[in-house]
């Protein structure tokens, strides 16, 4: 069986599914943020269910909206805390605390070989740990969370073998968005992506969480990273893809769909309002890191604004402890609370018409980011601080290579 | 008790490939009242949809229906405007599993959107799980499982959520 047939099996109670068949199964874990919380819990009051399945195993995180910018995210907030209160649930992390995928990770809310949901589309990003996790609406949480199970059907699993290892240049990042132009969401939709081979097994967790992260902008149910991951799984396979990552180089999504991508480099030179460097797909420590070796020093672009958002106060702290924040600042960055921040144009940092912003997030639909007339470009870190350095779309190789002749 | 027939007739409101929950359910009004919401379904791809769908109209689409968030509202607001079910070539995960949570049914059927007009009359039959479009022509389509077809007979979760709150009641 490929990694998610054997899970659902596992959770199901079956010793063995096949693609295409529907089961019962019982989430290890369940997640909701500020924006669906007090609609899911509400929805259990009004039905007359006083209590949740399991609390214990319930997790809410406010990210979205914190802190609140308006009135009516303050109510919603303070309505889903007198529910969350009311239901027992145990795991609740205040604005603050971080991006909800990335504090699930770090308070070790999701283990290898788990079955999440949450009500989140992002929710795939835990398929880096090997755990098989997706993302509901909020009706079908209520009825998790009130009986503690869920139908779900078993998906055909495509197979994406990783050869090599990638240069200095690159980093999970480039990974997908190269994937997402060579195989693109018509091989992947409602599929398993299952991530394998030696390029996958000595990959950090950073660019294995951004993988998965973005899998769900193929339209893939999961992205899993089996645990296993030096053995060719035993499948079936609906089909097999190679990738040598030595060959991958700095890649750029251009407005407005994922699926629009192409090597940095056939697009240099284009003027950026904005740059963003966060968000649930790449604000961890590394890819501040990625920042700082590009900006440490130096100065952003006289007319770019550069917003930096760490994924959670891990993360901040870390950042802090490490200089890179100071750093960051001194090259005229704004650092922003740990959170959502701008990704998806809540708040803190919206687009004007005409506006241009290149972010390490993962969506560039129009509108995203605030005015449907603003463009929304996505890359790696490196990429990005790269580009801010200069105010308009940059290699990083160009300039990695500059800062490398300045040591010397 | 009778099981719910499941089976719908009404006019084909025949839309293209990936049309989106922010197609369905512009962002940008999110905080509007409801009637002010319901103007704006599909207004950049069919600005005549919404004053013009009638109940148990029937809306069918190509590959991707319901793409991007995970927003409720999306099917929620095709059901509020009467549309009995959707039939799509394909659709994302999210949505077909949030159509059928709020009750609102939903058909696979390949190759739908090349074999129905506009306006034409049309009949779909989810137990059977087949299309049948005016001329009589029969087309086969995926049929959900027993469990969904039965939410979808409740008339989604909410009413099953109720039950439960009843039998914890009692
Ligand atoms: S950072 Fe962006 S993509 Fe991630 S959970 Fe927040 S809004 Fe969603």
């Amino acid at each position: 069986m490929t990694w998610a047939e054997t899970i659902l099996a596992r959770k199901a109670n079956r010793s063995h599914v096949d693609a295409g068949e529907y089961v019962v199964a019982r989430p290890d874990a369940f997640m909701m943020h500020d924006i669906f919380a007090a609609d899911v819990l509400e929805l259990l009051e009004k039905s007359g269910i006083e209590r949740i399945n399991d609390p214990d195993c319930v997790t809410v995180v406010f990210d979205h909206m914190v802190p609140a910018p308006s009135e009516y995210a303050a109510t919603h907030q303070r309505k889903a805390r007198t529910l969350i209160r009311k239901y027992g649930i145990e795991h609740f992390f205040e604005g603050g605390r971080g991006i909800c995928h990335q504090v699930m990770v770090e308070e070790g809310l999701v283990k290898p070989g788990d079955l999440v949901v949450a009500t989140d589309s992002h929710t795939t990003t835990y398929g880096a740990l090997g755990a098989v996790s997706a993302g509901i609406g909020s009706t079908e949480m209520a009825y998790a969370l009130a009986t503690g199970t869920l139908w779900f059907k078993v998906p055909e699993t495509v197979l994406v073998w990783l050869e090599n290892q990638w240069q200095d240049s690159v980093c999970g990042k480039d990974l997908i968005l190269s994937l997402m132009k060579t195989i693109g969401s018509d091989s992947a939709q409602n599929r398993s992506l299952e991530f394998r081979g030696p390029g996958a097994a000595a990959m950090p967790l950073a660019d294995r969480l951004t993988i998965a992260n973005m899998g769900v902008e193929m339209g893939a149910k999961f992205a899993l990273f089996p645990p296993q991951r030096e053995s060719r799984g035993s499948g079936p396979y609906a089909h097999e893809y190679s990738l040598d990552l030595s060959r991958l180089e700095p890649m750029v999504a251009l407005p407005h769909h994922v699926e629009n991508v192409g090597p940095v480099a056939d697009h240099q030179g284009l003027e950026m309002d904005q740059v963003f460097i966060g968000s649930c797909t790449n604000g961890r420590i590394e890819d501040l890191r990625d920042a700082q070796r590009i900006l440490g020093g130096r100065h952003i672009a006289p007319h770019v604004r550069l917003i930096v958002t760490p994924a959670s106060r891990e993360i901040y702290r870390q950042a802090l402890h490490e200089g890179i924040l100071e750093d960051l600042i001194q090259a005229g960055a704004i650092i922003e609370g740990p959170g959502c921040g701008p990704c998806f144009g809540g708040h803190m940092g919206l687009l004007a018409a005409q506006e241009r912003c290149l972010g390490t997030h993962n969506r560039n639909f129009q509108g995203r980011m605030g005015s449907l007339q603003a463009e929304i470009y996505l890359a790696s870190p490196l990429t990005a601080a790269a580009t801010a350095l200069k105010g308009v779309l940059t290699d990083p190789r160009d300039v990695l290579g500059a800062s490398q002749e300045v040591i010397q | 008790m009778k099981e719910p027939s499941l089976r719908y007739q009404g006019r084909a409101w025949v839309l293209g490939d990936n049309i989106s929950t922010d197609l369905l359910s512009p962002g940008h009004y999110v905080h509007d009242p409801m009637q002010t919401r319901l103007k704006h379904v599909l207004e950049a791809v069919r600005p005549d949809f919404a004053q013009g769908v009638g109940a148990g109209d029937i809306v069918v689409a190509g590959k991707n229906f319901g793409c991007g968030s995970s927003r409720e509202s999306a099917p929620m607001h095709l059901k509020d405007l009467g549309v009995a079910g959707v039939i799509a070539e394909s659709f994302a995960r999210i949505f077909s599993r949030n159509a059928i949570a709020i009750g609102l049914p939903v058909l696979s059927c390949p190759s739908i959107s090349s074999r129905v007009k506009d306006g034409e009359y049309i009949v779909f039959d989810l137990r059977a799980g087949e299309v049948i479009l005016a001329d009589g022509s029969r087309l086969k389509s995926e049929r959900l499982p027993d469990q969904m077809l039965d939410v979808l007979a409740k008339g989604g979760i909410v009413p099953i959520l109720e039950e439960i709150g009843r039998s914890m009641r009692s």
